[in-house]
């Protein structure tokens, strides 16, 4: 049997959870009984810089680090972000973008202007793009930290594990008191994929 | 019974290792990519955990744990290695006792970094043996098998990571610990005292272990051949090794798990009639060179990298006909990190970016000020040198030609309390006793904020949560001399810029300690706002870089989202928008 291994990218800037995002993401992949490797960059990056994290599984992983063009799904929280690691996708990829606009340090010295066709540009790479509006719906649920989770729970509707995985995964990464919330916010993010 | 599994990153993998090797002693300073090793170890029991003052200083604790017969283990990053360099060199010729790990973990691709140097050299330099793991699996059972090296052939064991190695999470079996007999301090002078007459033999005797070491390194269970295609064979080691498992799924491997004393008759072995032969290694040619002085054509380095970390896709374009077409965009604004919102350093950087000094940095989130609006840092060399080389700049200015007449430029240097903990207060004693005049800005946040918060002399806490002796920065300063220090709080933005006059207006040395604790660690305020009938669009509060701060229809608007209150923008708005 091929060792299909599914690649996942997850971007966005330092501080949106972007690295809980995978770890979940990499128990639940574990749970199910799979290889899983999970790569990303700590230190200085993290502060509010560019953060990319990439995770893989199958039945057998050796890289960590996902080849550009075979990425099966790029979820971005900021979708600038979202663009500059596009090259990744591959050509039957899916994006999961949240149409949220961080800007970066020479945007607002005024040095460059944000872009303002980020979506069309990446409609315009990539054929199945699903946008999500994880970060209005989190400070709806009054906590703007839960955008990652609901990012999660739109991208579970492409994937193929139980629920309970997730649900179990959400109880192992995120401390008691916020795991009844974050719940709540992966079964939004379920509804914004079901609505498109 | 099932054996438990679970994801852990490379760092953790070693902390566990060394627990289960019944690790009783270990000492690090903070340094990505190698943190989270004692940030971990120390959640277990039975380990004594330390964050040193700096890495020669953890190298050499671990040092003396193992010579009083509990294995022992040190960590730090690549540069930190060069810090702890001399005891390591003394280190072979001592030998150990029980057992001791020295971890390097090397960050190809600088994440977080001032270089990419390649610590596998410090094991053939210094003669100590190395093991690379692949992953984190690896990273735990190397961690154990270099305790057992360590105390067979009586020598340091280098575990050499990468930061894909340590900040990569894989599949980990988990066991328990093992009791590990103590062997006792034994007073044993011609073994550990390197007076002339006891080294010359003991360096004798470390030419005898090494021989044996290259006879272990042949046998192996961690150097080992994967059988594929006769013809084509790939060497490999860290993570390299797993980039190009994927690159060349049918070749022969031969996998090097530990990379010096080089496998020689091994790696002839292996070599043997094989047609296309492949070395693929991060940054230099380490292992490449050894194999070619046994007068084996490979390819390499004269197709692959010497710069930045590998990936797959490199591997594959530079050596196979499958090539990858990358397109990424390239008109994309850039992200570089950012001080944090009200973050203490962007108070005194807006004071600094104005005047003309010049401004000599270190190392850690205040390099940062390095970048627009502030423009504030003009170097960052390596941990301490900021204080050192302002010294050297000002002795260099005095002694120089001067043109027109012009006044001669101070010389600020600005450095962390943890830096100054670390390297800084040698050069500021070094400064004084030699008659310099610059000013030290020493930025106390109260943390090791780059690294995420590790506690440090100046914290009054210990890695393992106890209350300890607070030294302030403030005092060490006067110890070493400096008879004008000031304490300020950078959120008063407006005291200190008449202070700051007068300090640069003075001839005499200063420190001046900028004082605020991290604005990661305390709680936020509410957030403020602009009062947007007020604003008239001068974006005098965009220079402390706040990245909370924007402009929008030429009015500023703050991100409360982002904002934690500290107040700072307020003071700059000549038009009292911000409230």
């Amino acid at each position: 049997m091929k060792n299909k291994i599914t690649n996942i990218i997850c971007c966005g800037v330092g501080g949106q959870g972007v690295l809980l995002f995978t770890d979940i993401l990499a128990n639940v992949a574990m749970s199910a009984g799979l290889d899983v490797k999970k790569s990303e960059v700590h230190g200085m990056a993290q502060r509010g810089g560019s953060v990319i994290s990439q995770l893989r599984y199958g039945e057998k992983v050796f890289s960590p680090l996902i080849e550009e063009t075979t990425a099966d799904f790029i979820v971005g929280f900021e979708k600038l972000e979202t663009l500059r690691y596009l090259h990744y996708l591959s050509e039957k990829g899916k994006v999961l973008v949240d149409d949220l606009e961080i800007a970066p340090l020479p945007v607002l010295v005024g040095e460059t202007e944000y872009p303002k066709d980020i979506l069309p540009r990446i409609k315009a790479r990539a054929k199945k793009v699903y946008v999500i509006e994880a970060f209005n719906r989190a400070l709806q649920l009054g906590e703007s930290r839960t955008q990652n989770v609901i990012m999660l729970g739109a991208l579970s509707c492409f994937l193929k594990f139980p629920l309970e995985l997730y649900f179990s995964a959400i109880q192992q990464n995120i401390k008691a008191k916020f795991v009844e919330l974050n719940l709540k916010a992966f079964e939004q993010g379920r509804t914004l994929i079901k609505k498109q | 019974m099932e054996i438990a599994k679970t994801l852990l990153s490379g760092d953790e993998a070693i902390a566990r290792g060394a627990w289960e090797a019944g690790c009783k002693v270990a000492a690090a300073y903070p340094g990505t990519p190698s943190t989270q090793i004692l940030e971990n170890l120390a959640n277990y029991q039975d380990v004594y955990c330390e964050w040193s003052t700096n890495e020669k200083v953890a190298l050499e604790v671990a040092l003396g744990a193992a010579l009083a017969g509990v294995r022992s283990l040190c960590a730090m990053k690549h540069v930190g290695l060069n810090v702890a360099a001399d005891p390591l060199f003394s280190s072979a010729y001592i030998g150990v006792n029980a057992g001791m790990v020295i971890v390097t973990a090397d960050d190809p691709g600088l994440h977080s970094s001032q270089n990419e140097q390649d610590n596998r050299y410090y094991g053939m330099f210094a003669k100590i043996p190395v093991l690379t793991p692949s992953d984190s699996q690896e990273a735990k059972d190397f961690t154990k098998l270099a305790f057992e090296i360590s105390e067979q052939f009586d020598i340091p064991v280098i575990l050499r990571i990468t930061t894909r190695i340590a900040h990569s999470k894989t599949v980990v079996e988990l066991q328990q610990r093992a009791e590990i007999a103590d062997k006792g301090y034994t007073k044993n002078v011609a073994k550990m005292n390197l007076l002339p007459q006891f080294a010359r033999k003991l360096h004798a005797n470390l030419e005898e272990r090494i021989k044996k070491l290259e006879a272990y390194a042949n046998n192996c269970s961690i150097n080992k051949i994967i059988e594929g295609k006769k013809n084509v064979g790939v060497i490999a080691d860290g993570v390299a090794f797993q980039y190009a498992r994927e690159v060349f799924p049918k070749a022969s491997f031969l996998k090097l798990g530990m990379v010096w004393p080089f496998p020689k008759a091994l790696v002839k072995e292996f070599c043997r009639n094989k047609k296309h032969l492949y070395v693929i290694e991060e940054v230099d040619p380490f292992l490449e060179t050894q194999i070619k002085a046994l007068g084996i054509k490979v390819i390499g380095k004269d197709k692959l990298p010497l710069i930045d970390e590998l990936n797959p896709r490199i591997i594959r374009n530079a050596l196979t006909e499958k090539k990858i077409n990358v397109q990424p965009e390239t008109t994309l604004p850039a992200r570089p990190p950012a001080l944090c919102p009200g973050c203490p350093h962007a108070g005194l950087f807006y004071l600094l970016q104005k005047k003309d000094i010049i401004i000599t940095g270190d190392i850690g989130c205040y390099t940062l000020g390095t970048y627009p609006p502030h423009n504030a840092m003009d170097s960052c060399v390596c941990m301490g040198a900021s204080i050192t080389l302002a010294h050297g700049i000002e002795k260099a200015l005095k002694y120089s030609k001067k043109e027109n007449d012009q006044p001669t430029k101070r010389v600020v240097s600005v450095i962390g309390d943890s830096t100054f903990f670390h390297m800084g207060i040698t050069g500021l004693i070094n400064a004084i006793y030699n008659k310099g005049n610059q000013i030290t800005v020493i930025v106390d946040n109260r943390t090791t904020g780059m690294t995420g918060h590790q506690d440090h002399p100046g914290t009054g806490k210990t890695l393992m949560g106890e209350e300890t002796t607070m030294l302030n920065t403030e005092d060490i300063a006067k110890a070493c001399g400096v008879k004008k220090v000031y304490v300020i709080d950078p959120y008063n933005i407006k005291e200190n810029r008449t202070l700051f006059r007068e300090i640069l207006a003075d001839p005499d040395p200063a420190v001046i300690v900028s004082k605020r604790t991290c604005a990661l660690l305390v709680s936020r305020k509410p957030a403020k706002k602009v009062l947007a009938d007020n604003c008239i669009g001068c974006k005098l509060c965009l220079a402390l870089g706040c990245p909370a701060i924007s402009f929008v229809n030429d009015k500023a608007v703050i991100n409360s989202a982002f904002c934690v209150g500290c107040g700072m923008c307020v003071q700059l708005c000549a038009k009292q928008a911000i409230v």
